[in-house]
């Protein structure tokens, strides 16, 4: 590594008469100046990127890697606390009811996330909301009659018919199954896109069958590849960024049928239950609610009937405490969910910690890149240069580190998502992907660095008195 | 050879903002790199616990029923496969159940309790449902009393198990439980109900990966299990078979019945696979902050060279005189180094302040308890060092300053 740093003496000097010249020219055309200037300042940044290479390069290197860490943790984030349905955020709602009482040990004081079977039952038969989707995990396989294809198994959901219309579930062939169809517990069945492709090659299979546990099951539509993430809408779906699921059998039928949860169920402590005729009568929580309450006055009246229908419980005698419950929207649920698994947030608070310390790294930097230039500065006053001239000159040179610490930052950025399976799990990983936006987004932080980090060192340029350093000189 | 401490701290005044910034580099760095060191050393001794179990040769498969199958059905199959594993050779043995050490996809939480009355547990454990092959599939020894015997195990599945019958537990709980003396042929009660220890086993994970207070506090019940949907098949193979076996296990069970699914892509997997992306979050945080400390630590290095390298030279005349004046190389050394230490211990002063301050911040975020002193000592040590080595290449530049610098010129 080479650290002499006086042997671009000569190449100064000579860029100082450059330099001075050039003012004076300017100076003449007036018109022309404020653009030109820029050009020239431009050429003059990217002619000194070549000026004490080493430290040039570590500046662009700091500045690239504390803008792709950023970038790539910024974007993980965000991917992981979207919220996947903004536009139906202040319309649904997720009802919980304790039915642990004082005894409750993992909830850490919250009731639980899901709700009992006769709770569920219970709460379906108001009226108030506008729809209501009961839902619970499911993991089905099938034998298909074509015996080319594997056995196979796929997840899915059991879900109340309004399902799809509260979470926007788009259709490719088809479409809901009828309220017939719910309320009996018919063999209906909507799958998904890639279990249509795989099964039918993608045509419309609306009204074909397909066996799954031993039933023939008819095929009432095909959603087309639908995936919010995080999967808000089962609590008890633990895979929150899991691929998109497959199978949705009507909840009454999934009931009849005594298809047992895929997902978790929370009982008390040392359930003793045996069998689904006795889950379905435990206190054990496996069922998510969601209601549809389109206004304030009907959450406020809504909020009241759960509370009224938690101290009836009381009254009767099967809980002991007072009521207590939940009514949260969407954005509620998803902060009380905490999706969000801490990595991703500690993995960004450092990589601003890192761009932070790469900002003071550069303005130290920089600070003794332009201040060892004192000289010509001195000169170029003298001269007739102004400190405005100065400051946009040492700006637009600090720019163009930050534009060159903005390619190498995109480079890094991809490089970094590509990767980020090393530090995340899987399927967290593969919901970021690296595109336009997160790249202009790269440049700009990049560049945004560079000008705050001049902002003392350009400071200090400009102040430079002529006279002191002729004299010096 | 004194060091004069004055002037070099006069010398330092002039230059507030250049000895500002490089402490307040130091300062950043040791306040993330000390907590980092903290979470990747906390970390890194939770991925390595051990699960107690032969890791090595436990291959794990994940078998689904196809078709709704009645509970005796589902014994009957599991029961069959069960057989054509344990005869199969390069299988030590096998058995079934909903969940293994470490890494299981389920947990089952009990709370033991010494009386039957008792209002909140002596102990949380969680269970493991097995037959009499369970002790030697996962290579457990056996401590103190036996096994269970083939009678004592009678079918179960998620919705319906027994409740009663003998227990063998952890050496861990059995501490727990009875501290003093001997926990053989005691009594315990998991929801009121009567269970005697007949056997102590040496430490054994329990399934969930994130337990911490009681991770080796296992409860092994009596059952065999065979749920109506499937079951986790635990295969311990002859030591060096564990990969054939993995590749080849799928097919063995499919001859035995194809109304299966055994997952083509991750269907069966080694122990040790499972083991590893159970704590994918533990380890990629280690790498990150691995990487991020690295990288701070050199652009620390490398802002100290920066700065070090242009006061050098801003000051070659000084210097010049310095040594025409008589002083010897070794004092130019030494004024540099000197100078760049005050600066380095402003920074790691500011900077243990910094650290307590992002630990308390990191609380909030992580399973995180307060931050040892010892991180904030290693930090600040590690800090020093290498701000001094990275100050020592400007520092032998200037010691090399000819004493003729001081008549010449300083442009440049």
């Amino acid at each position: 590594m080479s650290l002499n740093l006086t042997e671009t003496n000569r190449d100064v000097n000579h860029q100082i008469l450059v330099e001075v010249t050039r003012d004076s020219v300017y100076k003449k055309c007036r018109g022309y100046r404020k653009a030109g200037m820029f050009i020239y300042y431009f050429n003059l940044g990217m002619r000194s990127l070549s000026r004490n290479i080493v430290i040039t390069s570590l500046m662009i290197l700091l500045i690239a890697v504390g803008v792709a860490g950023s970038i790539t943790t910024y974007a993980l984030l965000s991917v992981l606390s979207a919220n996947p349905l903004p536009s139906r955020s202040q319309q649904l709602f997720v009802p919980q009811i304790d039915n642990r009482g004082p005894n409750r040990i993992t909830t850490g004081g919250e009731p639980d996330p899901e709700l009992t079977f006769h709770d569920v039952v219970a709460l379906r038969a108001n009226h108030e909301p506008t729809a209501q989707a009961a839902i619970y995990p499911i993991y089905l396989s099938s034998v298909p009659a074509d015996t080319t294809i594997q056995p196979f198994a796929a997840k899915g959901y059991a879900v109340t018919a309004d399902f799809f219309r509260m979470f926007l579930v788009p259709f490719e062939y088809g479409g809901v199954w009828s309220k017939d169809d719910d309320d009996d517990g018919s063999n209906a069945v909507v799958i998904g896109r890639d279990l249509n492709q795989r099964l039918f090659h993608g045509e419309n299979s609306v009204g074909r069958e397909l066996p799954l546990e031993g039933h023939v099951y008819r095929i009432a539509g095909v959603m087309e590849q639908w995936n919010p993430l995080p999967r808000f809408y089962a609590a008890a779906d633990v895979q929150a960024f899991d691929l998109p699921p497959q199978i949705f059998l009507p909840f009454q039928r999934a009931i009849n049928l005594k298809i047992p949860t895929a997902g978790s169920t929370f009982c008390a402590l040392n359930y003793q239950g045996k069998g689904w005729d006795d889950l379905v009568r435990s206190e054990c929580t496996w069922i998510s609610l969601w209601v549809e309450l389109p206004d304030a006055a009907g959450v406020r009246r809504y909020a009241a009937f759960l509370l009224g229908y938690a101290e009836e419980q009381n009254a009767n005698g099967r809980f002991n405490w007072p009521g207590y419950t939940r009514l949260r929207d969407l954005d509620q649920w998803l902060k009380y969910l905490k999706i969000v698994p801490s990595e991703a947030r500690i993995s960004f608070i450092v990589a601003l910690g890192l761009l932070l310390a790469c900002t003071v790294n550069t303005v130290g930097l920089l600070l003794a890149r332009f201040m060892r230039r004192g000289p010509d500065i001195g000169i170029r006053r003298a001269l007739g240069a102004s400190r405005a001239a100065i400051y946009t000159q040492y700006l637009v040179e600090a720019a163009v580190i930050g534009l060159a610490g903005g390619v190498l930052g995109i480079l890094l950025t991809v490089c970094f998502i590509g990767n980020l399976n090393l530090v995340f799990e899987a399927k967290i990983a593969r919901t970021v992907h690296s595109d336009a936006s997160i790249m202009a987004l790269a440049i700009s932080l990049a560049v945004l660095v560079a000008l705050i980090a001049a902002a003392y060192p350009v400071w200090r340029a400009s102040r430079i008195q002529p006279a002191w350093q002729l004299k010096a000189g | 050879m004194t060091i004069p401490i004055r002037p070099i701290l006069s010398a330092l005044t002039r230059h507030k903002a250049g000895v500002f910034l490089i402490a307040l580099q130091v300062a950043l760095t040791l306040a993330i790199v000390a907590n980092a060191i903290f979470v990747i050393s906390q970390r890194v001794i939770y991925i390595s616990r051990p699960t107690g179990i032969d890791e090595a040769n436990i291959v794990i498969i994940d078998n689904r029923w196809v078709g709704a199958l009645t509970a005796m059905q589902a014994q009957a199959k599991t029961a069959a496969d069960l057989a054509m594993l344990r005869q199969l050779p390069g299988v030590a043995d096998a058995y079934a159940d909903y969940s293994f050490p470490g890494a299981g996809p389920w947990a089952t939480l009990w709370g033991i309790g010494l009386d039957v009355n008792q209002q909140s547990p002596t102990s949380y454990s969680e269970a493991y449902f097995t037959d009499e092959h369970a002790l030697n599939t996962y290579g457990v020894r056996l401590v103190a009393g036996r096994n269970f015997r083939a009678d004592e195990v009678t079918p179960g599945s998620q919705l319906e198990q027994s409740t009663a019958g003998p227990i063998i537990i952890t050496q861990d709980l059995a501490k727990k439980l009875f501290p003093a003396e001997s926990s053989l042929g005691k009594a315990v009660y998991v929801g009121g109900v009567a269970r005697t220890i007949i056997g102590v086993i040496s430490d054994m994970q329990v399934p969930a990966v994130g337990t911490r207070t009681f991770a080796y506090r296992s409860v092994l019940s009596p059952i065999g299990w065979a749920d109506v949907s499937g079951d986790q098949y635990i295969v311990r193979a002859s030591p060096g078979q564990a990969e054939h076996l993995r590749r080849t296990l799928a097919a063995a069970l499919y001859k035995v019945s194809r109304l299966r699914v055994i997952d083509a892509v991750d269907g069966v997997q080694s122990f040790q696979a499972l083991r590893s992306k159970a704590y994918s979050r533990d380890r990629g945080l280690v790498i990150l902050l691995t990487a991020a400390s690295a990288i701070l630590l050199l652009a620390t290095a490398g802002g100290i060279i920066g700065i070090t390298v242009y006061w050098v030279d801003e000051r070659r005349r000084q210097i010049g005189l310095r040594r025409a004046l008589g002083a010897k190389r070794s004092d130019i050394l030494a004024h540099v180094l000197t100078e760049n230490f005050f600066i380095l211990l402003l920074g790691t002063s500011v900077g243990s302040l910094l650290a307590f301050a992002v630990n308390v911040a990191l609380m909030h975020f992580l399973e995180m308890t307060r931050l040892p002193t010892f991180y904030i000592a290693l930090g600040s040590a590690v800090l020093l060092t290498l701000g001094q080595c990275a100050a020592l290449t400007p520092a032998r530049r200037a010691a090399r300053m000819s004493p003729m610098e001081a008549t010449r010129a300083a442009i440049g």
